[in-house]
């Protein structure tokens, strides 16, 4: 499958009507690692795997808050990351100066999604290498939409991204009917297992590596925030109660698990009833 | 038949568009050991005209600084927002609020940017610093600024400034024999002085009245203690830990 004539000029299609430059771009979201987006009728959450180079370094950075009523996950490369969320910022903080209101979700992810096609479009710019989860709430709910580097933007029930983010993305499918109604604590839950899926043999979440963003009303875990439903980020020890929710890892995941299968380990004070994995 | 106007006949007239107006009002701000008062009356004026009402002067930046401003009110009400701006681009850099002295230096860099065509607003900053005490700051158009117990700015400022001189300082007056000044004082105190002020700047001063709005913040840790006999205060913040901010709102006389 030659197709280096084709490959190097963004402007440049190629027999097939393809742009290859695009599509490298969209193999170094696919690089990092996952994040998993899904959202109830109250809530929309993120979770996302944060990668380390070493046991010395620290975990790198995979959410970021853009406004009280936006948030986003990131996969790729990071420096691009932090170009496009600076860029999600101000637009948020100009339309509510100008129009004293929030901005519309599905509006905010347009304008980045607008800004990374000229970078398919334009000769000698590359395009951007990263893409995003974004959650937010406005007047219509919660919402989660995906961001990628071809300039395409679309809102999902329940998404990931990243590295073997095709593993989360079969858990997702497999229980997403169930999301709607769940509580903010099951929401969460169900992130997690689909997050886990993407781990590789010998590792785990802990509260070192994993983040969870949430946009909604406060949970049954957490303290009053100012202006209320804020979007937050959970990490560290704020992380541990949910990871302690957990089914315990089996060899195949079962689609409902019987009540013997709860974890070893004492559970949470929150989660004191049976783990309900669909329906 | 009235005699031409001569005067106006021996220059050349030139009109052009003022870009300030004055609109009224007074701002005040106390600062305690453990706390900070900062208040504005909410009447906007021009001229002899009343505009409203009720506009407020007096801002939440975070949950330990407020910021009032008097002077010019379309500056006042967008440098407030410029200002609300940088605070927030902040959050996202640092994910903590920016510490009151910093606000404070950095409301004295904003203003100085526009040095050659200022914002018309006297500012004044008042809330906790990061080792818990109260400060006042108070700004001059073009960002001089310096940390204070007390300021009144505004209309009646001349009314004002020489009660909290008196009141606050105790200047020209003697402790009696024995005692000395107290060097802090109780917020309970501070809040009589504080409506005492508009109260009677209201009396003299044709722009100050309409109504009255006093924000109360509070260190962290500092207890309810001496505030549970004020009626209609209304707090800000939302968890007990941490610094607490508290607005109450009086009437003050419409005429």
């Amino acid at each position: 499958m030659f197709r280096n004539t084709y490959d190097s000029d963004n402007t440049v299609f190629s027999p097939q009507g393809r742009l290859h430059q695009v599509e490298y771009a969209l193999e170094a979201v696919k690089q990092g690692s996952a994040a998993v987006g899904l959202r109830s009728k109250t809530h929309a959450i993120l979770l996302a795997l944060k990668r380390s180079t070493g046991e010395l370094a620290s975990y790198q950075q995979k959410m970021f808050r853009i406004d009280d009523h936006v948030g986003i996950a990131i996969a790729g490369l990071t420096s691009d990351a932090r170009v496009l969320s600076n860029f999600m910022r101000q637009q948020a903080m100009g339309e509510r100066m100008i129009f004293n209101r929030p901005m519309p979700v599905n509006r905010l992810v347009s304008s980045i999604a607008d800004k990374a096609q000229v970078n398919t479009q334009e000769y000698g710019r590359r395009p951007y290498g990263v893409g995003f989860l974004v959650i937010g709430q406005d007047q219509t709910g919660p919402h989660l939409f995906e961001f990628s580097p071809s300039g395409n933007s679309y809102e999902y029930y329940a998404m990931s991204i990243g590295a073997r983010s095709q593993s989360a993305k079969t858990y997702l499918e497999k229980h997403y009917e169930s999301f709607a109604d769940c509580n903010l604590e099951d929401l969460i839950r169900h992130g997690l297992h689909a997050l886990r899926e993407t781990l590789q043999q010998d590792k785990e979440l802990n509260v070192n590596n994993t983040s969870v963003g949430i946009i909604g009303p406060m949970g049954q875990h957490e303290k009053p925030i100012s202006p209320p439903g804020s979007f937050r980020i959970l990490e560290g020890d704020k992380v541990e109660v949910y990871l302690q929710s957990m089914e315990k890892k089996e060899e195949a995941p079962a689609p409902v698990p019987a009540p013997a299968s709860v974890p070893d380990a004492a559970p949470a004070p929150g989660s004191d009833e049976d783990v309900q994995m669909s329906g | 038949m009235i005699m031409p106007d001569m005067d106006s006949l021996a220059h050349p007239q030139e009109r052009r568009f003022n870009p300030y107006t004055e609109n009224g009002g007074t701002i005040l701000a106390i600062a305690g050991a453990d706390f900070s008062v900062i208040a504005g009356d909410t009447r906007q004026s021009e001229g002899y005209s009343i505009q409203t009402r009720y506009a407020p002067k007096v801002f939440r930046l975070t949950d330990r600084a407020v910021l009032a401003v008097n002077g010019f009110a379309a500056d006042g009400n967008m440098f407030v927002k410029k200002v609300k701006q940088r605070l927030e681009w902040y959050h996202h850099a640092h994910a903590k609020d920016m510490p009151l002295r910093a606000i404070a230096r950095l409301i004295q860099t904003m203003l100085y940017a526009r040095r050659f065509f200022p914002y018309y607003v006297y500012n004044i900053l008042g809330g906790i610093e990061e080792d818990g005490t109260g400060a006042v700051y108070s700004f001059d158009p073009v960002g001089s600024y310096e940390r204070e117990a007390c300021r009144a700015a505004g209309a009646a400022q001349s009314l004002v400034q020489p009660f909290l001189d008196n009141q606050i300082y105790f200047k020209n007056q003697e402790a009696a024999q024995g005692t000395s000044h107290p060097s802090h004082l109780p917020l309970e105190t501070v809040l009589s002085i504080v409506i005492d002020s508009f109260t009677s700047a209201t009396e003299r001063h044709i722009e100050v009245g309409d109504g009255l709005e006093i924000f109360i913040a509070l260190s962290k840790g500092r207890t309810l203690q001496g505030m549970e006999s004020i009626r209609g205060l209304q707090e800000l913040t939302v968890t007990e830990d941490g610094e607490r901010l508290f607005v109450m709102r009086r009437d003050l006389k419409k005429d």
